[in-house]
C-alpha cells in the first residue's frame, strides 16, 4: 500500500510501510548506510505525517518482512491478543501517542493493552514521539520479573555486574566482583562475557560465580553470556546455571547469523527451566539487542534498524525474560554515530521494550570511535532513570578491559540512585544491609576494614599472585 | 573528603579499575582525571595518520633484510568521516590505484609472491606507527629463513582488515598479512592486530581469516605474535586455507594457576 502527502507545491509518496517507517526514524548513520534514510529533513517529518494518520489496525495487514520466509514475523501475527488489542483498535498510530500520553494510559491499562500491541506499532509511535514522551510514558509501565529477587518495581534500579577479564582469569574475575558487591553492585545478575567459548572454561565460570553467591548468600542470580547451544551443553555436564543468556536480533535471518533460532532458544529456556535454580520465580532467560545487528549481519530486508530492534522484543517476550538488555552503544558509528544517536536509540529501546511488556534494561555505552563521551553516558544515565529504567551495567571504572568500550561504573548507580531516590531490588538491599555495606539509609556505610559477614571468607592481605 | 576502599590489595589482581575509592558515592578527582587522559588518549588514537617519513626511518633502524621502499596505497574513503560512517570504503582501492599496483608488482618482479605484507592505520595509526615496523622486520627476516617471496611493504591510509583482499588480488599474493591498529580501548590506545588470509582476494569472509590480537606493550610481546604468526603461515601455506579450519593449537595457558583464588578464606 502506497502512502503520501501534499506539503505546500510537493507531493511526498512512499511505497509501503516499510519505506515509511524508514523515512519517518529520527536520524541514524545506519539507516544511512543502508541506503534507507530520508533524503532530506523535510522527508523525513513527511513521513512522519503520514505515518500519524496509519491506522493500528493496518499493523495487522501489512508486515515489513513477509511472513511466509520470516519466522519472527510468524510469531508476532500468529501471537498477537486481539482481546488485549481492542481498546487502541480504532486509534491511528499519532492518536495512539496522544492516548499513551493522557491519564487514561496508567500502569493497568498500559499492561493490558501491552499483548495487542506488535513491535511495529510501538516503533511506528516512538517515531512521532519526543525524548521527553519516551521518558514519560515508559515510567508509567511496570514489569516485573522475578528470579531469586524482584526486578522492575517501580521506583527500584537494579545493576548487573559485570566482571570481565581478557583472558577469563579467575582471581581477576572474583576480584572485580568483591568490588562491585562492596559498592552495591548485582542485583540484576552477576553476569561475565567469557574470552573464550570453550565449553570447559565456561563451565569453570558458572561454578566460579555459584560458589560466590553460595558463599556469601547474596539473593541474587548469575549468568555466563555464552551461546546458548553452549550453555545447553554446560547443563548437560551439571554446571550450575542460573540464567539462560543469547544474543537475539528481529528477523530469521540475523538470528541465523547469531546461530540461533526460535526452536532453539524455546530447547534452551526448557532446559534452563528444568534445573529448577530460582526461589522466587521462572523467569530464567536473560537477552541482549542492540540496533544495527540485523544491518551488520545483512539480514534487514530494507527495515529500518529501530522498527527492527523492536522486533527482537517479540522474540523477546515469548520466553518471558528476567531481563532485556539494550547494548546501545557498542556496535559502533556506521550505526549510531553520536551521542545524540545513541542517547535517543536507548530512550527508544527502553520505550518500546516497555511498551511491549518487558523487564528492560540498557547497557549505557559507547566505543572510542564514536563521537560520544562521560557527558553523553550521564545524559542518557539520567534520562534513563527518570523513564524508570530496570537496570543498568556495573562495571569497575565503566571501562571493561575484555570489551574495550565504556560502560556505566558502580559509581554511576549510586549517582542515580541518589539523584532519583531510586533503591535496589529489595531483597538484595536487604542484603546489602544486613551484611553492611550499606546503612540503614540505603547509603554505602563507611568502614575502615571488611564488613564480618565478609571478612569471614576473603583475605585482603595475603595470598601470593597466581 | 575521599574515602579509600580498603580493598586495595585485591587491585594487583587484575587491570579494572578496582578499588578506586569515593568522594560521597562519586568518583574521586585522581580517578575521574585519569579516566579522561585515557580516553582522550584513546579517541586521539583514533583520529592520527601514519607519518611515511618516520615509518621510513624506523625501518631504516632496525636495519636487517627488509627492503626500505615503500608502497603507499589509499582505500576509497576519503577521509576519517567517511571512513567511519561506511567501513566498506575503507575495504576496497580505487580502481586506478588498484590497476597501479597491479602493475607495479609486475615491474619490479614481486607480483605472485608467496607473502605480501600490509601496514594500515586501523583504528589506531599510533599503533600502526609503533609496532609496524618492528613486527614487519621480524616476519620478513623470518619469511626469508624459510625461502618464501615477500612484497615490499604496502602502506594502506583509511584501511579495514578487508583491504587485504582487494590488495591480495591485485598482487596475487598466496598469503596476505595485515597488520592494523584496533580499536582503542582506555587500558591501551596502541594496540595492533595481525591478519593472515590464504588466497586473499575480494569477497573473502572474515572466518577465512586468522587473527592475532592485542600486540602492545601491556599485551603481546612481538615474539610471541611472530612466533604464532610463522606457525600460521607454514600451517596456511602447507594446509593450503586459513581461518576457522586453522586453529592456533600452541596454547600454553596453565589452568591451574589460571584458576586459583588466593584471597579466598577456605
Amino acid at each position: 500500500m502506497t502512502f503520501s502527502v501534499q506539503l505546500g507545491i510537493r507531493r511526498h509518496t512512499f511505497s509501503d510501510l516499510r519505506q515509511l517507517l524508514a523515512k519517518a526514524s529520527p536520524p541514524r548513520s545506519g539507516d544511512t548506510l543502508a541506503g534507507i534514510a530520508a533524503n532530506s529533513n523535510e522527508e523525513r517529518v513527511a513521513a512522519q505525517m503520514c505515518l500519524a494518520d496509519v491506522p493500528l489496525k493496518h499493523f495487522l495487514a501489512e508486515w515489513v518482512v513477509p511472513y511466509e520466509s520470516d519466522e519472527v514475523t510468524r510469531l508476532i501475527c500468529d501471537s498477537h491478543d486481539a482481546t488485549a488489542f481492542a481498546p487502541i483498535s480504532s486509534l491511528c498510530v499519532g492518536e495512539f501517542r496522544d492516548w499513551l500520553l493522557s491519564d487514561a494510559a496508567d500502569s493497568p491499562a498500559l499492561h493490558k493493552i501491552a499483548p495487542g500491541i506488535t513491535p511495529e506499532m510501538a516503533a511506528a509511535v516512538s517515531k512521532l514521539m519526543r525524548v521527553q514522551d519516551l521518558v514519560l510514558v515508559a515510567k508509567k509501565c511496570e514489569n516485573i520479573s522475578r528470579f531469586r529477587n524482584t526486578i522492575g518495581l517501580r521506583g527500584h534500579l537494579a545493576t548487573r555486574l559485570q566482571p570481565n577479564h581478557p583472558s577469563d582469569n579467575s582471581a581477576a574475575i572474583a576480584a572485580s566482583i568483591i568490588d562491585g558487591l562492596l559498592y552495591g553492585s548485582g542485583d540484576a545478575v552477576i553476569g561475565v562475557n567469557p574470552a573464550g567459548d570453550n565449553i570447559g572454561g565456561v563451565c569453570h565460570l558458572l561454578h566460579l560465580l555459584d560458589d560466590v553467591i553460595q558463599r556469601f548468600a547474596i539473593p541474587t542470580q548469575s549468568c555466563v553470556l555464552t551461546h546458548a547451544s553452549t550453555s545447553i551443553e554446560a547443563i548437560e555436564r551439571g554446571a550450575p546455571l542460573d540464567l539462560m543468556f543469547q544474543s537475539i536480533a528481529g528477523t530469521e535471518a540475523a538470528n541465523r547469523s547469531f546461530g540461533v533460532d526460535l526452536a532453539l532458544l524455546r530447547e534452551a529456556q526448557h532446559a534452563a527451566l528444568s534445573l529448577k535454580r530460582g526461589t522466587l520465580g521462572d523467569n530464567v532467560m536473560y537477552f541482549e539487542t542492540g540496533q544495527g545487528s540485523a544491518l551488520s549481519a545483512n539480514a534487514h530486508h530494507g527495515v529500518d534498524q529501530q522498527t527492527l530492534e523492536t522486533r527482537a522484543y517479540a522474540v523477546a517476550r515469548t520466553f518471558s525474560p528476567l531481563l532485556v538488555n539494550t547494548v546501545v552503544g557498542f556496535i559502533g558509528p556506521e550505526y549510531l554515530y553520536d551521542g545524540k544517536q545513541i542517547i535517543r536509540a536507548g530512550l527508544e529501546d527502553h520505550f518500546c521494550g516497555k511498551l511491549l511488556g518487558l523487564p528492560m534494561g540498557c547497557d549505557i555505552c559507547y566505543t572510542n570511535h564514536t563521537e560520544a563521551d562521560q557527558d553523553d553516558m550521564d545524559t542518557l544515565l539520567t534520562a534513563f532513570g527518570a523513564a524508570g529504567g530496570s537496570f543498568i551495567m556495573g562495571v569497575p571504572g565503566a571501562d571493561d578491559i575484555m570489551l574495550n568500550y565504556q560502560s556505566t561504573s558502580f559509581h554511576d548507580a549510586h549517582y542515580l540512585r541518589k539523584v532519583l531516590g531510586l533503591r535496589p531490588a529489595p531483597e538484595f538491599e536487604q542484603w546489602l544491609i544486613a551484611s553492611g555495606v550499606f546503612d540503614g539509609n540505603g547509603q554505602l556505610q563507611h568502614h575502615a576494614t571488611l564488613p564480618p559477614h565478609f571478612a569471614a571468607s576473603l583475605k585482603l592481605d595475603g595470598g601470593a599472585l597466581p | 573528603m575521599t574515602d579509600p576502599d580498603y580493598w586495595q590489595t585485591l587491585g594487583r589482581y587484575t587491570n579494572a579499575r578496582i578499588a578506586l575509592g569515593r568522594s560521597g558515592s562519586s568518583l574521586p578527582t585522581a580517578a575521574q582525571l585519569q579516566f579522561q587522559l585515557d580516553h582522550a588518549r584513546a579517541k586521539d588514537a583514533v583520529h592520527t595518520t601514519l607519518a611515511i617519513s618516520e615509518l621510513r626511518a624506523a625501518l631504516a633502524e632496525q636495519g636487517g633484510e627488509a627492503k626500505q621502499e615503500m608502497i603507499e596505497v589509499h582505500s576509497r574513503a576519503a577521509d576519517r568521516r567517511a571512513y567511519l560512517h561506511n567501513p566498506q570504503l575503507g575495504r576496497e582501492l580505487s580502481e586506478p590505484q588498484w590497476q597501479r599496483l597491479r602493475e607495479t608488482a609486475t615491474h619490479d618482479g614481486w607480483a605472485q609472491c608467496d607473502v605480501v605484507f600490509i601496514l594500515g592505520d586501523g583504528l589506531s595509526a599510533l599503533a600502526s606507527q609503533r609496532h609496524g615496523p618492528p613486527l614487519f622486520q621480524a616476519l620478513h627476516t623470518r619469511c626469508g629463513e624459510r625461502g618464501l617471496r615477500c612484497s615490499p611493504l604496502i602502506v594502506a591510509h583509511q584501511a579495514r582488515v578487508a583491504l587485504a583482499d582487494d590488495i591480495g588480488e591485485a598482487v596475487n599474493a598466496r598469503l596476505s598479512i595485515m597488520m592494523i591498529g584496533e580499536r582503542p580501548g582506555l587500558s591501551a590506545a596502541d594496540s595492533l592486530g595481525l591478519y593472515l588470509c590464504y588466497q586473499p582476494q575480494r569477497g573473502r569472509s572474515d572466518a577465512e581469516r586468522n587473527c592475532i590480537s592485542n600486540i602492545h606493550g601491556a599485551g603481546l610481546d612481538y615474539e610471541q605474535a611472530v612466533a604464532t604468526c610463522c606457525y600460521l603461515v607454514d600451517h596456511a601455506l602447507k594446509r593450503q586455507l586459513s581461518g576457522v579450519q586453522l586453529k592456533d593449537d600452541t596454547d600454553t595457558l596453565c589452568a591451574d594457576d589460571h584458576r586459583r583464588i588466593p584471597f579466598w578464606r577456605d
